[in-house]
């Protein structure tokens, strides 16, 4: 197992190297900059500014002094667009809220999503199926800019318990719609994934000879179905967990969290390019911890599993 | 003459000030209006501001947080008027060597006292090549003697044209006389700056706890992208005035959804998303309000490329736009046809009635057919072109209607194309363009924040339009003490050679809660300071 985490670190790093180069040169071959307006800025004016960003040498220098800084002293560098502050101020402040509101999005989905998926494949082909089925396929198909809107058209407006967007600080009601509408298609996919993989194990031999041993029903569940049919479900949730932190893009920008997904696309459509690299680092830093994870949990739950 | 009459004025308001009655505090102190107990505003804004250092900051809504923190010289009151900030008092004889005399009870809110050094200070940093300010080019607009100099770094930031004859006395000299010289320094870029905390903290400075202004209010919160909350500061020398506390902006991207926070009683003023002001006036016509604004909506055309180098083409496309269809069916939020490109609401400045502008939509239809076809065009050989316009619902919207004009009066094939907002400023100022769209708000109340962008040398003529004549009349009006008659032949000139089709005049369309009181509808340019606005009681 150490080898194992080891041998995935020594490939990390290289990879995250790739991504950190592909995104730069990508980043510089958009039309304009991160001083582009409406107002031509006189040529002296420009010349400041792009000594004082760097923006004056060429590409692959500033890409390394970019990356000779982070190595050295863990400095993302200034944003370009918001200009009191640097990119990591703007992560630490983003970040942990993303973090918040993404793990009880997660909690929710997987709590829900999983009884769901377990009710629906024990009472296969009742009505209580049929429900489960008909939540799960509503939940996949409403993407979260739409099912944002509706939540704050019923909470906000219509029944006016909730807030419609802000943070204050992580207070409980500003955390609840966003998590809301962030967990639904996930959890609409794990409740479809859990159903299958369940409806597979107790259809298969060692649990029919549990049965026939005369074990009770629930301890069959509980002791041999659960686990084996929860390791597609597991194998989902690390890509799940980073694709809500990256999904967070619309939700942030929504209920303006203030959480880290919207300097994605400011950073993106101001051409911000030192905030673009410290996010881009940071979900790809994430992504591969994550399924690293996974597969680490991965191991323990199927004993058949060695790395 | 000048000299005294504005000496006057100022002693006059601030007579009218210090006669002022204290009355009972839940009353206003003009219009005896019953206030509410809880004086807090609340507001939308777009997006997160790019800074909070005055000398900084680019966007409308951080120069709006930036005038509640600092003052400047001079401020503009509800209706636009300039008058007294930290200036009692200004005189000029020759519009070209400016003083300002400071009061001096202004206090920063660490305690320190105003002076004229701050503003020398804050000056010489805003041209500062290690600050990089984006907007060190206001400094130059304001024509400040060795300003550019300064800023590519040949001379020293103590050659400019600004000087500090005592703590409370602030010269400054420009390279030309410039009559609206005390517009100017109500801009952000203008405030004075604690020299102090800027060298204690570094960058770190605008942050909360750090912050030190002179403005009517201390910053007390700032979450990027989430919120930022600024409260009295009790001592701002107008301190006894201000009957607002504390003031939260809270940033949403989506329009929509701030209106949805707006119903919900989150917020006090939010925008109207486009197209909607007639419906939200039907529903509530005592918080929809619609206003003027200094603003114009025009379309370029790239004069220097076939078939726009040909006055009659460039005519003939913008004779043919129905603007009041435009104003009235499409955006349907009150703005107004333009038939020049200053709006009629400049201020010192009559908009000429230009002949097009007379005629009804039939003549200049028809006028628009006779000159298309001397230019060669008709239905054997229709004009093909292309109408470019940033990424956004309402431009969308106008270039269809547009083209749909173009198409049905002069069989014109316009294919629309949208682009991002960085990237159509790319293809735009590169001119790989025929058509694209453009709009402009003033920087100042004087006609020439409008009329410069037309000059052949200026970065802003995105439209490539070269007139020999017209930029004689431009340079020949920034020597003159009155000159109208230039912006007016200037106008006349554009009218005769058409380098751009102006469409419409902004409007502002918003959403007040029915007690708040004290926005400056009036003014064109939407200067608010907070410390104006009030909440009655319901």
């Amino acid at each position: 197992m150490f080898n194992f985490v080891l041998r995935r670190i020594a490939v990390a790093i290289p990879t995250l190297l790739i991504l950190v180069s592909v995104s730069f040169f990508l980043m510089f071959s958009a039309p304009g900059g991160p001083f582009t307006s409406e107002r031509p800025i006189p040529a002296a004016v420009m010349e400041n500014i792009n000594a004082k960003y760097n923006l004056d040498k060429p590409v692959y220098q500033q890409l390394s002094i970019y990356i000779w800084n982070i190595v050295t002293e863990f400095d993302f560098g200034p944003s370009f667009r918001y200009q009191d502050r640097d990119v990591l101020d703007l992560i630490q402040s983003g970040f942990p809220v993303t973090l918040t509101y993404g793990f009880w999005a997660f909690v929710f989905a997987v709590g829900i999503g999983v009884s769901l998926g377990v009710i629906a494949a024990l009472k296969h082909n009742t009505a209580a199926d049929y429900t489960a089925v008909s939540v799960a396929i509503v939940g996949q198909v409403l993407p979260n800019f739409v099912m944002a809107p509706i939540l704050v058209l019923i909470f906000v407006l219509w029944l006016g318990w909730l807030p419609g967007g802000g943070w204050q600080g992580g207070q409980i009601e500003y955390i609840i719609l966003p998590a809301i509408a962030l967990g639904t298609s996930f959890l609409a996919s794990i409740a479809r994934i859990t159903r299958s993989s369940m409806l597979e194990v107790l259809n298969s031999n060692y649990i029919r000879t549990a049965r026939a041993k005369g074990l009770p029903f629930r301890y069959i569940i509980w002791r041999h179905a659960l686990k084996p049919a929860m390791l597609p479900v597991v194998s989902y949730l690390g890509p799940a967990f980073v694709g809500m932190i990256t999904g967070s893009v619309i939700i942030d920008s929504y209920f303006t969290t203030g959480g880290i997904g919207v300097h994605f696309i400011n950073g993106a459509l101001n051409r911000d390019y030192a905030v673009i690299m410290g996010v881009t680092i940071l979900l790809g830093t994430l992504t591969i911890t994550f399924n690293m994870l996974v597969d680490i949990i991965y191991a323990w739950i199927d004993p058949k599993i060695r790395y | 003459m000048k000299t005294l009459h504005k000496t006057l004025a100022a002693a006059l308001v601030s007579a009218s000030l210090a006669g002022t009655p204290v009355l009972a505090e839940d009353t206003h102190p003009v219009t005896g209006e019953q206030l509410a107990d809880e004086q807090v505003f609340t507001y939308r804004a777009l997006d997160e501001s790019s800074s909070l250092d005055p000398q900084v900051v680019e966007d409308v809504d951080g120069s709006y947080i930036v005038r509640d923190l600092f003052e400047g010289l001079l401020n503009s009151d509800p209706e636009g008027n300039i008058v007294p900030g930290v200036a009692e008092r200004w005189e000029t004889d020759d519009n070209q060597t400016w003083t300002f005399y400071l009061r001096d009870d202004a206090k920063w809110s660490d305690g320190e006292p105003v002076t004229a050094n701050d503003f020398v200070y804050a000056w010489r940093r805003a041209v500062d090549p290690e600050l990089a300010s984006p907007y060190a080019w206001y400094m130059s607009l304001m024509a400040l003697e060795n300003v550019d100099a300064v800023l590519e770094g040949e001379m020293e930031g103590s050659e400019l044209g600004v000087e500090a004859l005592d703590d409370h006395t602030l010269r400054v000299n420009l390279t030309r006389p410039m009559p609206y010289f005390d517009q100017m320094v109500t801009h952000a870029t203008t405030f004075p700056s604690p020299q102090w905390v800027i060298e204690e903290h570094g960058d770190d400075w605008t942050k909360p706890g750090n912050l030190v202004g002179n403005g009517a209010f201390v910053l007390t919160e700032h979450v990027i992208n989430e919120r930022l909350v600024r409260e009295r500061n009790e001592l701002y020398w107008d301190n006894d005035s201000n009957l607002m506390d504390k003031v939260v902006t809270l940033v949403i991207n989506d329009e929509n959804q701030a209106l949805n926070r707006y119903d919900a009683g989150e917020l006090d003023k939010t925008d109207i998303p486009a197209g909607q002001y007639p419906a939200q006036e039907a529903e509530r016509p005592d918080e929809a309000h619609v206003f003027p604004r200094l603003c114009n909506y025009y379309y370029s055309f790239n004069n220097e490329v076939a078939p726009f180098d040909d006055a009659r083409v460039r005519k003939a496309l913008a004779y043919a736009i129905d603007r009041n269809v435009v104003v009235d069916n499409v955006l349907q939020g009150g703005q107004f046809p333009a038939y020049t490109f200053t709006p009629a609401l400049t201020a010192g400045f009559t908009t000429p009635d230009v002949a097009w502008g007379q005629w009804t939509q039939a003549e200049r239809d028809e006028r628009a057919r006779e000159l298309l076809a001397e230019a060669g065009y008709g239905p054997d050989n229709p004009l093909r072109t292309s109408l470019l316009y940033n990424t956004d619902e309402a431009h969308r919207k106008v270039a269809i209607a547009v083209s749909a004009m173009w198409k049905q009066k002069l069989g014109v094939e316009a294919t629309l194309e949208n682009q991002e907002w960085t990237t159509f400023l790319t293809t735009r100022s590169e001119g790989d363009y025929e058509i694209a769209r453009g709009a402009w708000c003033g920087d100042y109340n004087e006609a020439s924040t409008f009329l410069d962008l037309m000059q052949s040398g200026s970065g802003y003529n995105d439209a490539n339009y070269d007139s020999e004549e017209y930029d004689r009349l431009a340079a020949e009006a920034q020597t003159m003490s009155d000159p109208s008659a230039n912006y007016t032949k200037m106008e006349e000139l554009a009218a005769e050679d058409m380098p751009n089709a102006p469409v419409y005049h902004y409007t502002g369309i918003i959403m007040v809660k029915p007690d708040l009181k004290g926005w400056p509808y009036e003014d064109v340019q939407q200067n608010i300071y907070s410390r104006n606005l009030y909440k009655v009681a319901q």
